[in-house]
């Protein structure tokens, strides 16, 4: 196992792709499963999507949003991560639903890539829709075309259609009837489509990014209420049905280290000045 | 000297270790080891033996000390116990070894535990290394599954039978709780590293990083192995799930623990975990846990109080680790029930609403039953809680093992050798017993180990 990075690509502002290489996590990756990086021996343990596998390497897409996040996009190709653990939690449940809606916004579209892959090869008719906050966010796009329609939204309209991820999944389901939707993105874009999916009486896929430790079942700090009983988001998920999510509470839980999270982000841009490399 | 002084081994004053993670027990010197040892009535029928639950030759090593032949006396200790500056740290001899002791009629019983820690860090200081031997070498290959006490200690005794032996652990660091649950100031890490490091030279492979049932399937090891041992702990946390558990602010004695055990947040933002800690910090539950997040918390400068269902006397956590806790200032509110989390609109813990409780009749445990006094709810004003009220078997790799017979807790069921329902694979420790002791799961290690050898030589 040697968790190099063989290579990696900027796509966006602070969007990076790493492909890493190590044996058991290639072979054994599902759609839907994460790994956690721990990049040096202070860092902390950070959970990233598998967003695709190939031969000896698995790849990973991450959007800079702290500390480690900022430390792990200046890595350069050949670089080493120290620990690589996974894959961890429970794949997707891939199967053959019929037509199936899939919404992948931000960072997510990496997430929905391998998901949406394995629809298609069980025979599912997959509408996609990528949705980002300007046409420079979206990512991956060619990866899709094997979609039976590809939607984009932006916040700008500067591709597709200037809507909200949800608002454009409302339109789309009145015209079509999707046997199930799936939506992996922001907390609150996932919040605001398995809105939208109760109202309808559809079954809708999330994958929550809960805060975590150990990515195993043994800390309890993921966990997320699903109607009514505590379920750990490592082990149990990460994905639920949206419409059983108790999203206020994951999303105060999401800003759980706020203070803490801005001042180690302050002391690190003090240590290495401008992020030039994001 | 007369029998009932007993020495007690130096400690740090507790104003200032409750401020730093360094360790609170100093030990002993040679001159009070030998003190000590002296005081040993060197009895026939040893009753301390039996108390031990891996029938440690205690009088043959304590003799040892007293003749000042320390080197002797590791010896002895070492042939049956292979981390005994582990065990003299963590284990709750007063239940055990030194309850045992017919010292206990007439005045205090022989400090056993300070003994064996003392010869354990005795060999270590004087660079005794341990004698390497292993029996012929086997080419048949054994999986442990699991780096805590239970697995390591039967892969050590696998190895120097000469089996090839492959540790898979899912954490970054072989140890199990040892490592990230037991804090620094109990167990310094580095005893634990030269354990381990011990096992490497004795070949045992450590796979680090590998959640086996997602990263190895139980299939691809019944194939590729001769025999399996599980000793994967029984590390997932149990909540009271009142109202108000998502509170930002209520922790798992396990996250608060890891977090400044493994991922040393208590050194946040040299190290990038972070661990929130309030001017308050509320603990609940009566167990070693209990007091190991509470004297956690107390030295990241919290105000701490334990609150625990019962009164002191059914506390289960060792007498020692009390004592020290309240020592350096933890405070304790006996006969108290959590019954809900008060939040405020950000949706940060503020407050824990209990309940007073009195004691009953002896339940099944034996102990008094805690019973709800009415109309006696109260609010303890709190930024921080921590649950520490046990956990259930981690079902990671239990829910993948086709064919594991489980009992109806879900802990796996083995026979008294710690054989399961798949003849080549073994379990023991906290995932065959709920959550026990370090010598308990070492010594089902042990078993187990030795029940393979048996059934590889058939
Ligand atoms: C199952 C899962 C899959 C994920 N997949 C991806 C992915 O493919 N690409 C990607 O860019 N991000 C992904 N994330 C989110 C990513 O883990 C966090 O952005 C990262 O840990 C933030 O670390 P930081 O120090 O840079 O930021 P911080 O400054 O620490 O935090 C910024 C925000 O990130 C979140 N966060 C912080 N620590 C953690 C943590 N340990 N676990 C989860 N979230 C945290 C919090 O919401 C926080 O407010 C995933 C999270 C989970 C749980
Ligand atoms: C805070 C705390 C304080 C304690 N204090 C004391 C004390 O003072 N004295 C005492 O005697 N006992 C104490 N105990 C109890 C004692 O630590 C346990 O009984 C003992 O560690 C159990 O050992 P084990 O080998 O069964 O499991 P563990 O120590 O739990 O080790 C299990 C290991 O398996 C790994 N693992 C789990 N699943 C997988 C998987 N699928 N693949 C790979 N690896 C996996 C885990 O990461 C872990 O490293 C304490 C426990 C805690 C939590
Ligand atoms: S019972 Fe006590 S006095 Fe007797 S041998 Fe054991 S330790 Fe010594
Ligand atoms: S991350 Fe620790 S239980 Fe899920």
């Amino acid at each position: 196992m040697l968790n190099n990075i063989v290579k990696k690509e900027k796509l966006a502002y602070g969007v990076h792709l790493f492909w890493i290489e190590n044996p058991i996590i290639s072979k054994k990756a599902k759609p839907g499963q994460f790994v956690i990086f721990r990049i040096h021996e202070g860092g902390e343990r950070i959970p990233l999507t598998i967003s695709k596998t190939k031969g000896n390497m698995f790849r990973v897409i991450v959007k800079a949003v702290g500390k480690s996040t900022y430390e792990l996009c200046k890595l350069k190709e050949n670089d080493y991560i120290k620990d690589v653990v996974g894959p961890l939690g429970t794949p997707s449940e891939i199967k053959r639903y019929g037509r199936v809606l899939v919404i992948g916004g931000g960072v997510g579209i990496a997430a929905i890539a391998p998901i949406v892959d394995a629809l298609i090869n069980v025979g599912n008719k997959v509408d996609t829709i990528l949705a980002a906050r300007n046409k420079e966010s979206i990512i991956l796009e060619d990866e899709f075309k094997d979609s039976e329609n590809l939607y984009f939204a932006t916040n700008d309209g500067s591709k597709g259609e200037k809507l909200f991820p949800n608002q454009l999944m409302e339109k789309l389901i009145k015209e079509e009837k999707y046997d199930v939707v799936w939506a992996i993105g922001p907390a609150l874009m996932m919040k605001a489509c398995s809105e939208v999916a109760k109202q309808h009486n559809l079954k809708i896929f999330v994958s929550l990014n809960a805060i975590m430790v150990d990515g195993t079942g043994m800390c309890g700090g993921c966990r997320v209420r699903i109607k009514d009983t505590l379920k750990y988001t490592c082990v149990d998920g990460p994905e639920f049905d949206g419409r059983d999510v108790d999203w206020n509470s994951f999303l105060t839980r999401l800003s759980q280290y706020k203070a803490e999270e801005k001042k180690a982000l302050e002391n690190y841009l003090k240590i290495v000045g401008e992020p030039t490399w994001l | 000297m007369a029998l009932k002084d007993r020495v007690n081994p130096i400690e740090r004053n507790p104003k200032e270790r409750a401020k730093d993670f360094s360790e609170v027990s100093l030990g002993y010197t040679e001159n009070l080891a030998i003190i000590e040892a002296k005081r040993c009535l060197q009895c026939k029928i040893p009753t301390c033996v039996k108390g031990c639950p891996v029938g440690i030759d205690i009088p043959g090593f304590i003799k040892q000390i007293a003749n000042e032949k320390f080197q002797e006396s590791y010896k002895i200790l070492k042939k049956y116990n292979a981390l005994p500056a582990i065990c003299g740290r963590v284990c709750p001899q007063e239940v055990q070894c030194e309850g045992a002791c017919v010292l206990n009629k007439m005045g205090k019983p022989i400090a056993i535990g300070s003994l064996e820690r003392f010869v354990a860090d005795w060999a270590s200081k004087n660079n005794i290394k341990d004698e390497i031997k292993i029996e012929k070498k086997l080419n048949k290959k054994i999986a442990i599954i699991g780096a805590g006490p239970s697995g390591l200690t039967a892969a050590s005794e696998l190895a120097k039978s000469g089996f090839l032996v492959d540790v898979y652990e899912t954490f970054s660091e072989p140890g199990g709780v040892l490592i990230y649950g037991i804090p620094e100031f109990r167990l310094p890490k580095s005893i634990v590293k030269k354990e381990v490091d011990f096992l490497k030279e004795l070949g045992v492979n450590i796979l680090l990083n590998i959640p086996v049932g997602n990263a190895i399937e139980p299939q691809e090891l019944l194939e590729k192995y001769d025999a399996i041992f599980i000793g994967v702990g029984a590390g997932t946390p149990k909540f009271m799930n009142i109202e108000g558990t998502e509170l930002n602010g209520v922790y798992s004695a396990n996250e608060f623990l890891t977090r400044i055990n493994l991922m040393k947040a208590y050194k946040f933002p040299e190290y990038d975990t972070p661990v929130k800690i309030g001017k308050n910090v509320v603990v609940i539950g009566g167990g070693n846990t209990a007091m190991d997040a509470a004297r956690s918390a107390l030295r990241l400068g919290a105000n701490v109080t334990i609150i625990y269902r019962r009164s002191e006397e059914e506390m289960p956590a060792r007498k020692a680790e009390i004592h020290h806790a309240k020592e350096e200032g933890v405070k304790f509110q006996l006969l108290t029930q959590p019954i809900s989390y008060i939040g405020d609109k950000e949706g940060n813990l503020i407050g824990i609403k209990c309940v007073k409780m009195k004691l009953g009749q002896p339940d099944k445990s034996g102990r008094r039953k805690p019973i709800p006094i009415e109309n006696s709810e109260f609010i303890i004003p709190t930024e921080i809680a921590i649950e520490a009220i046990g956990t259930n078997p981690n079902k990671l790799l239990l829910s993948k093992f086709e064919g594991l017979k489980l009992n109806k807790w879900g802990y796996i069921q083995t026979n008294e050798y710690g054989q399961t329902s798949i003849p080549k694979v073994f379990a023991g420790g906290d995932i065959v017993t709920g959550s026990a002791t370090v010598i308990l799961a070492m010594g089902a290690g042990k078993k187990a180990a030795k029940k393979i050898k048996e059934f590889l030589n058939d």
